[in-house]
């Protein structure tokens, strides 16, 4: 990093930072971690799924009871150690809450966003720079107390991500922590969602209206309004819950519960259907705040790259806002298998199949913008175009899930997560590689390395698909999801094989991971020097040096044009920036 | 731009699209997220009412059918009162500063936190008599020296009919053996309250005779078949009332320790951006409102409906 720094002593600077610019790259590294947890987590899955009731290799011995427990092999005597159910309910848990609560949400909301937004706005920093701090350093621990869980007794939370009662109400202790972790983390998302929307709203530049705004704001702005409403019904079910745990109280058990041939002596009258409601009316806008930031980030990209103004900025403005108003009516089609009554579920049904069309719309918008566009096929610009085809998998397989009718049939199979990964993993997920790769050079003022960079994109975009596609056949198969072995029954048993492919897959994923965490560090120290704008983008982060300094911008923006002036016939570049930076820089 | 730089536009004037500086606006939009979450603990408060079985809200056998029959409606309503004068007094303090009368605000400040403390106050003497009250549910008709001293309810449940005997009163003694367990509890069974006429009551009970009475009973855990206070745990109505009260008491706990800390430290910054601590007292004030307009809606829905 150059040294840009005035005279802030380190713990300032790196640790309790109040610059937007490091919280971000905290909430990036720290966000990627959990991201690698996660991933290792589901690897050890994978394997019991693939080769069930056999040693983990490797890692079998460090991971300890109750996640794994040691039988010898009859015929070598060696000591293998297995995955237990229990650690199997752990993980699949907790590979869950990472992935969404600690990975992709702060990477794509706490990391580009923090990093990003300010910058496109040109402010100096975010409305409340103390707030955001607090915001990360509520964060972290709550990922800590999270991964806690697991040195607690009985192993972490063990009741699926989704935490369904009554079977989270009887779960081990393990379930309080997550509980706890849950509430301080939605106390860090609305620290950071009041932030955005005041940063968005009020310290845009001079000359910077609504619809000058690049897309990528536009996203996170709807983001923020979807996690400052609907996190808060989470948490009041997560008080519920933990009331119900630790106060005895029964709001989500309808009484005459027996656990193990006890009855459990509570006062009843509860409902555990309450809890899907309040549970659901978060997570669904929690889709919409997976993806958006991703699609921002790609609009970015794909403008960039196309060297053309996006197709439909407003079309995909409009959507945005809509796709963001419709997402709290549309919960209860994660219910429909509840019994709640035909009448709600179809009108459920209307409102997810509204909600297909500004998706659509969107993706549409960002398919046209490549007509007639002479590409550059930087790194970012791969996995955007890798992007579009995925997110499209992922959201048509939804189509299916969202009609009462065919729901029957694939509720809680496989497919369903076939469905929500293509829309998560190669859709967001790839969507954060761009980011990274895109925005790398502002944040360092340096380049990562472009052929490294092709070596990832090349076996992510191979092995995620073989990740995940045979998940689509194994779901119409009738495979359950979070089923420990599915050999056990005959339609499983049938299509093991596909299990099999899709484990190897994942190491085959795994193993394509590496280039981009050796090309990530040593690009740090190594990666090519590069101007404020190497990209030739226009929007106003470029205007800034690399890395920006404390404060941001040499002089005040002043904004004269729209986000995206690419090729503007009669100028002397194909970009006109919103700001020119001063001459000087 | 230098170092001096940082400094966040909008901080202390309004912008003109909003007409709000940044922290006036920060606090609405909190708001609408607070909003968010005592709406969705409401709406569980309806769905759970609506979804109790006939007979059991707000508690199970208890000798009547309203909220406001196991809550102390005297008590809630002074404590409204006290709340909303707490309102007045946080705006005469936001308004004193603004007439530049430093220390004319902060004793409203004071007289707000001293409120406050009050209404604490009476909620601790309220949550201290549910949790002293007990409920005690028998699975057959508790008949102690020939005569019969529980009550009887019988309602409708998705098996069929259900009887439940039940007993209130409060635990005057608690007797252990040797190994530290419960012996039994000495019992001191309520009055029935003479004419309240519910149409559920079944003619078994006999609570007239009982009007007035304190019959002490001695009850071992083999006798009953579950004993509650009316704390959390009592129903899913007390469950519900803890919750709500409970989390809107934390939020009057929060906004005291805010007010407490502008108390000590309002000086200093007085001093240097007098503005600017009125803004912040105009904040406090916006969450002061808000968290005595949550109590406006937990008291009739709570204490009256």
């Amino acid at each position: 990093m150059s040294d840009h720094s005035h005279d802030l002593p380190f713990w300032k600077k790196y640790i309790f930072s109040v610059d937007h610019k490091m919280i971000g790259i905290q909430y990036t590294v720290t966000a990627l971690v959990f991201l690698a947890i996660g991933f290792g987590m589901m690897l050890v899955m994978r394997y019991q799924l693939a080769y069930p009731n056999q040693p983990i290799p490797v890692i079998g011995q460090f991971l300890g009871e109750p996640i794994v427990a040691a039988v010898e092999n009859p015929d070598t005597g060696e000591t293998g150690y297995v995955l237990t159910g229990d650690g199997y309910n752990s993980f699949g848990a907790m590979h869950g809450t990472i992935m969404v609560f600690l990975a992709i949400v702060p990477l794509a909301v706490g990391g580009f966003g923090n990093f990003v937004l300010p910058l496109q706005c040109g402010a100096p920093d975010m409305a409340f720079p103390r707030l955001n701090m607090a915001s990360y350093w509520t964060y972290l621990p709550g990922g800590i107390l999270m991964m806690f869980g697991f040195f607690v007794k009985g192993g972490a939370a063990n009741s699926g991500w989704t935490s369904y009662p009554p079977l989270a109400t009887i779960a081990t202790t393990g379930q309080t922590i997550w509980l706890l972790g849950m509430v301080i983390l939605i106390t860090s998302s609305l620290l950071g969602s009041v932030n955005f929307i005041v940063t968005v709203v009020q310290l845009r530049a001079k000359g910077l209206s609504f619809f000058r705004l690049p897309f990528f704001a536009w996203a996170q702005l709807v983001t923020a309004f979807l996690l400052l409403l609907a996190f808060p019904p989470l948490e009041a079910a997560g008080v519920l819950q933990l009331m119900d745990r630790v106060a005895g109280t029964s709001f989500f058990d309808p009484g005459g519960l027996i656990v193990s041939g006890v009855e459990q002596n509570t006062a009843g009258g509860g409902s555990p259907l309450l809890w899907q409601h309040l549970f659901w009316f978060l997570a669904h806008p929690e889709v919409y705040v997976l993806i958006l930031p991703g699609l921002g980030i790609i609009s970015e990209v794909i403008a960039n790259n196309t060297r053309k103004p996006l197709w439909g900025y407003k079309s995909l403005v409009y959507s945005a806002i809509f796709l963001g108003f419709m997402s709290f009516i549309v919960w209860a089609h994660h219910m429909f298998m509840t019994g709640m009554g035909t009448t709600l579920s179809t009108f459920f049904q209307a409102t997810t199949m509204i909600i297909s069309v500004p998706s659509v719309i969107i993706l549409t918008c960002l398919i046209i913008s490549l007509w007639g566009a002479s590409i550059r096929f930087t790194v970012p610009m791969l996995f955007a175009l890798a992007f579009l085809p995925m997110f499209g998998i992922g959201g048509l397989t939804g189509l299916p899930l969202g009609l009462t009718a065919s729901d029957i049939h694939l509720h809680d199979t496989y497919y369903v997560i076939g469905h929500f990964h293509y829309v998560v993993a190669p859709g967001t997920i790839f969507a954060m590689f761009a980011g990274i790769y895109y925005w790398f050079p502002k944040a360092t003022g340096r380049k990562m390395n472009e052929w490294l960079g092709r070596i990832h994109f090349a076996g992510s975009f191979v092995f995620i698909n073989a990740v995940f596609m045979p998940f689509f056949f194994m779901g119409m198969a009738s495979v359950l999801r979070r089923q420990f072995d599915q050999t056990e029954t005959l339609h499983g048993a049938a299509v093991q094989g596909l299990s099999v492919m899709s484990t190897w897959g994942a190491f085959g994923l795994a193993a394509f991971q590496l280039p981009f965490v050796f090309n990530f560090f040593w690009s740090i120290f190594a990666g090519e020097r590069v101007g404020a704008n190497p990209w030739h983008a226009t929007t106003l982060e470029w205007s800034a040096p690399s890395p920006p300094p404390h404060g941001n911008f040499l002089s005040e923006p002043v904004v004269a044009c729209g986000p995206y002036e690419y090729s503007v016939p009669g100028e002397a570049e194909d970009y006109t920036m919103q700001s020119p930076p001063p001459a000087t820089a | 731009m230098s170092a001096a730089a940082t400094e966040i536009p909008y901080d202390m004037e309004p912008h003109p699209l909003t007409r709000m500086y940044n922290g006036k606006f920060g606090i609405w939009l909190f708001l609408a997220s607070e909003i968010m979450l005592f709406g969705a603990l409401f709406s569980s408060y309806v769905l759970l009412r609506v979804g109790a079985p006939e007979g059991t809200w707000p508690i199970i056998g208890a000798p009547t059918v309203l909220g406001h029959e196991i809550l102390n409606v005297p008590l809630a309503a002074l404590n409204t009162v006290i709340l909303i004068s707490s309102s007045v007094t946080m705006l005469m303090s936001w308004y004193y500063l603004k007439e530049n009368k430093f220390s004319r605000g902060q004793f409203f400040l004071l007289m707000t936190v001293l409120l406050s403390c009050g209404f604490l106050v009476v909620k601790y003497f309220e949550y201290n008599s549910k949790l002293h009250h007990y409920l005690v549910e028998f699975d057959a008709p508790l008949v102690v020296d020939g005569e019969q001293v529980s009550y009887s309810r019988t309602y409708p449940t998705a098996e069929g009919e259900r009887t439940v005997h039940y007993l209130h009163g409060h635990i005057t003694e608690t007797v252990k053996d040797e190994d530290g367990y419960v012996e039994y509890y000495k019992f001191a069974a309520d009055a029935r309250k003479p004419d309240h006429g519910h149409a559920h009551d079944d003619g078994a009970d006999h609570g007239d005779s009982h009007a007035g009475a304190h019959p002490e009973i001695e009850l071992r855990p083999s006798d009953y078949r579950r004993m509650s206070n009316w704390g959390p745990a009592g129903s899913t109505f007390t469950g519900i009332y803890f919750t709500l009260t409970g989390l809107h008491g934390l939020h009057i706990v929060g906004g005291v320790v805010v007010m407490v800390y502008f108390l000590l430290t309002g000086g200093s910054m007085w001093k240097k951006l007098p503005d600017k601590y009125a803004n912040r007292i105009e904040c406090t004030g916006l969450y002061w409102h808000f968290v005595d307009l949550v109590w406006i809606f937990l008291f009739p829905v709570l204490y009256l409906l």
